[in-house]
């Protein structure tokens, strides 16, 4: 079960605001999905290899050749703030 | 016209008894018309579409054309198409334009299909009702008080209401499967590494894949004839010749063992519903197929290993959602940080924060083993089940959804309700087989209910063979909601 620590401290993790006044909510909310994972928490998986994907995958290697070509104008008219070819945030250094 | 299928709008160009322009304006008008009370799409563009159906046009008189030139489609929210607002049913992405194509609306293009609209969508693709949707709830044609299943909710509800003839969507736990099932139509997820993902705003990786719906089984095996091939740019996406997924659709089902797991047909599935895809089994049986018993001994851990895969995948990939690239940005904060968390509160929906809190506990320090470690291997005991499975029966049936839709607001304040709607999809994308949906009869208050057969890997035009045999028989996927037909 998770405490309302436990919520604070992932939502931080998360890089997500919670206000303190929804924290005992969520946890409500959190801690009934956890219930349901429980059920595969108790299941014997001893020697069982893990299944990180769903089909069996070789890593493909392409030749190294030029496939982009420069167009941060076009990607950068999508954000927030940009200058001189920058995305602009709150200054991090002081 | 609204009423055909793809295969015979495309014999309707083809002989130039309609253009493509005109197909167009009939759609367009029937969403202008019908498609506002059902919240389908979250952008129309007419002149685009009018535009690319002129070039169809040309593309047809010059005899150069392809079985889906001409033909008005829809695009679910979250294939990124450029020019177009591709908003993933959220706030954090409700203004952004894509700069480029997803590898699956460019083969669209390239085989001269006409793009209507994106279609509405549960936040990010995470919920089993589009509910979660930014942009408000789609609406089931058959009873627009009920929901349309999800996420893929505004694809299957335009393709029912006969505002588009075919449409895209996505399924990373059901989400073509139940919502075909829930609006009467029919639905393909293919197997795992069949579509290009690139260009698909991705919610789980290891799970998400792109497919479609249709009216038919034989409109499904032209969608996936053109989505489906190898794409370098999606580094899971499988290197294997194209298929023409059509080419067994006639082959008679004699001989077909078709396997019926036992722990699909308990109390946890509606009696109506029950009665339906049995039916939809004694037909195929009818038709000379074997109706085997197939045991899935780890099926009732699927929805809680699922629920710790797909948000541990998620809140790693959500995390590109700074604030600071693109999407939503707050309008006031303090610092970077203060940035980040406001950002991501206000662009995010409640269960996308959810999931997000989720994956991230599962994945941080000391947890790690205990949870996504252990639900990787108990992923593995239920792929190793459907492989035991498959060495009795080539195809697998069951129900899609445990009900019929359901009225909307019933189980948004409960989670783990929702969750329990994919109760029988769920499975097949952690093995990353193919499954598809098609209408098998009416359950309660006259809602559509469908079958859902599965198959083994890259067993597609197997699986879509059964499926239009079936539909040979019986016309469940002829009927469409009252108001809606002709």
């Amino acid at each position: 079960m998770l405490s309302l620590d436990d919520v604070r401290r992932i939502a931080e993790l998360a890089r997500i605001e919670v206000p303190e006044e929804g924290v005992a909510a969520l946890q409500h909310d959190l801690n009934g999905i956890f219930d349901l994972i429980e059920q595969m928490r108790a299941v014997d998986t001893t020697g069982v290899e893990p299944m990180a994907h769903a089909i069996d995958l070789t890593q493909r290697l392409r030749e190294d050749r030029v496939t982009e070509t420069d167009q941060h104008e076009l990607f950068q008219s999508a954000a927030p703030r940009v200058e001189d070819g920058l995305y602009l945030v709150p200054k991090v250094i002081e | 016209m609204f009423d055909h299928t793809v295969s015979e709008l495309a014999a309707l160009l083809r002989d130039r008894k309609a253009s493509s322009v005109e197909l167009a304006a009939v759609f367009l008008e029937r969403i202008e018309r019908l498609g506002g009370g059902l919240n389908a799409f979250i952008t129309v563009d007419a002149e685009k579409a009018l535009a690319s159906a002129r070039a169809a046009d040309a593309r047809l008189a010059r005899g150069e054309a392809t079985p889906l030139t001409g033909i008005p489609i829809a695009h679910k929210d979250l294939f990124c198409a450029k020019g177009w607002r591709t908003t993933c049913g959220s706030r954090m992405l409700a203004d952004w334009i894509s700069p480029y194509d997803a590898h699956v609306v460019e083969q669209f293009d390239r085989a001269g299909a006409v793009l209507v609209g994106k279609t509405n969508m549960d936040e990010f693709a995470m919920g089993s009702s589009n509910e979660s949707s930014f942009f408000g709830p789609a609406r089931n044609p058959w009873d627009p008080s009920r929901v349309p299943g999800g996420s893929s909710g505004g694809s299957a509800a335009a393709v029912a209401a006969r505002l588009v003839p075919a449409a895209t969507g996505t399924d990373t736990g059901g989400s073509i499967r139940q919502p075909a099932s829930l609006t009467g139509t029919s639905g393909i997820r293919p197997t795992y590494g069949a579509v290009s993902r690139y260009g698909m705003v991705a919610f789980a990786s290891s799970l998400d894949q792109g497919g479609a719906f249709g009216k038919s089984a034989e409109d499904l095996a032209l969608m996936l004839n053109v989505m489906a091939g190898f794409d370098e740019r999606d580094s899971t996406s499988v290197e294997r010749p194209k298929e023409d997924y059509a080419r067994d659709l006639a082959r008679p089902l004699a001989g077909l063992r078709v396997g019926l797991p036992k722990q699909y047909f308990t109390a946890d599935l509606a009696p109506d519903v029950a009665a339906c895809v049995m039916a939809g089994a004694e037909e195929l049986e009818r038709q000379g197929a074997t109706l085997v018993e197939v045991s899935l001994p780890n099926q009732a851990l699927a929805v809680p290993v699922y629920y710790v895969i797909a948000p541990a995948e998620a809140s790693s990939n959500l995390s590109r959602f700074d604030g600071a690239r693109y999407g939503h940005r707050a309008a006031a904060y303090a610092d970077l940080g203060d940035m980040y968390r406001k950002s991501r509160a206000e662009g995010f929906g409640a269960e996308v924060r959810r999931r997000i809190l989720v994956g991230t506990y599962v994945l941080s320090h000391g947890y790690y083993d205990a949870y996504y470690l252990q639900a990787q291997k108990v992923r593995r005991l239920i792929a190793r089940d459907f492989a035991e499975a498959f060495a009795s029966c080539d195809v697998i049936a069951g129900p899609a959804a445990p009900t019929v839709a359901f009225p909307i607001g019933e189980k948004t304040s409960d989670p783990v309700q929702m969750y329990l709607e994919d109760l029988y999809t769920i499975s097949v994308n952690l093995a990353g087989l193919p499954g598809l949906s098609v209408p098998c009869g009416f359950g309660q208050g006259g809602l559509p209910v469908g079958l859902q057969l599965i198959g083994n890997y890259f067993d597609e035009a197997r699986m879509l063979n059964v499926a239009h045999r079936y539909q040979q028989a019986t016309d469940w996927h002829r009927r469409s909601p009252p108001g809606y037909g002709s």
